[in-house]
């Protein structure tokens, strides 16, 4: 269990920004990969105990999950999997490692008020 | 009451490890040093198999290592068996190692003084898959203990890896370990990896993974001459 201090260091880098564009932090907008090895759910609990008796109390965590994205070669194409446990092109079978998406543990953007 | 603003910011939330990480492979580049971590979960083996690679290497090759326990010293005790260099990083609660830790426990090494440099995680399956470690190789350990669906429960950290060793296969036939399916379940999660199949309590598979190491040494420095 690492969400915690993971969810520390958007907590900080929150603050860093917020200070920067001066403002209190609504919110913070997460991109989250199925390959980031963090779960989306302990993240959550873990932001809001992070917060607690901070300037960012009360803010919100918005996660967007994003699916595994590899490359097939003989498609020559991007394609989505369903499943980590299975890294073929869902197209045609091919063996796929190329990972394209999916490792992403990214703040992308903050709500300030 | 003010309508909020939305501020673009895209900034990776691991950029602090990932900067160190970074460091510390360019210092490991520069010093010409091959730098390989271990990770797999608690028990499966990963100190003894260690201890043996650092005792075959030792006498052609400068090797060390760094061992990450939340508690104990016992297993830099045991790898210090092999007369390698040894520090244990002692992570208290935390469950992974993370780059900085490996820079800390570097701090009066000189790295020039070595060809090889083994980075032992906590066990854990989930937690080290996040950190980068500024290591040219990653290990996944998994014993045949364990049973054959390991890579399908943790499909991330093997993922992560960039080899993998089964261990204790001295036991394959004991525990029945269906060694097919177990490498299935292994090419399912990450198409190609390279596996090797070893035991350290009676040396199978040991000096062929050793020999594996020493070409990959071999490349790095002919790369880094080029």
């Amino acid at each position: 269990m690492h969400e915690l201090s993971i969810a520390m260091s958007i907590l900080e880098m929150a603050e860093e920004e917020a200070e920067r564009h001066g403002g209190r932090v609504a919110a913070v907008h997460l991109k989250l990969g199925k390959l980031s090895g963090v779960v989306k759910e302990a993240l959550l609990s873990s932001y809001e105990m992070a917060c607690e008796d901070t300037p960012l109390a009360g803010s919100r965590l918005m996660v967007e999950e994003l699916p595994i994205i590899v490359y097939c070669t003989p498609c020559q194409a991007k394609r989505e999997l369903s499943s980590a446990q299975w890294f073929c092109c869902p197209e045609c079978g091919t063996p796929a490692p190329e990972v394209v998406q999916g490792r992403e543990l990214e703040v992308v953007a903050l709500e300030i008020q | 009451m003010t309508m909020p603003r939305l501020v673009e910011v895209r900034k990776n939330v691991l950029k602090a490890n990932d900067l160190v990480a970074r460091d510390l492979r360019e210092r490991f580049r520069a010093a010409g040093v091959f730098v390989v971590s271990l990770v797999s979960s608690p028990g499966s083996g990963k100190t003894a198999f260690l201890e043996k690679i650092l005792t075959v290497l030792r006498p052609q090759c400068r090797v060390a290592a760094l061992v990450g326990d939340l508690a104990t010293e016992n297993d830099a005790l045991r790898l210090a068996r092999s007369q390698a260099p040894v520090k244990q990083i002692i992570t208290g609660t935390l469950c992974h190692l993370e780059a900085a830790m490996v820079q800390n426990a570097l701090a009066g090494w000189d790295l020039n003084q070595l060809d090889l440099l083994f980075v032992e995680n906590v066990g854990n399956l989930v937690c080290p898959s996040s950190y980068d470690l500024g290591e040219n190789l990653r290990l996944v350990l998994m014993s045949v203990t364990e049973g054959e669906d390991k890579p399908l429960k943790y499909p991330t950290i093997f993922n992560s890896a960039d080899v993998a060793i089964l261990t204790k296969v001295d036991l394959a036939q004991v525990v029945e370990f269906n060694e097919e399916a177990a490498l299935a379940n292994i090419q399912a999660v990450r198409p190609a990896m390279q596996v090797f199949k070893v035991s350290a309590r009676n040396d199978q598979g040991v000096s062929e993974f050793a020999d594996y190491l020493r070409s990959r040494l071999a490349t790095l420095r002919a790369t880094a001459i080029a």
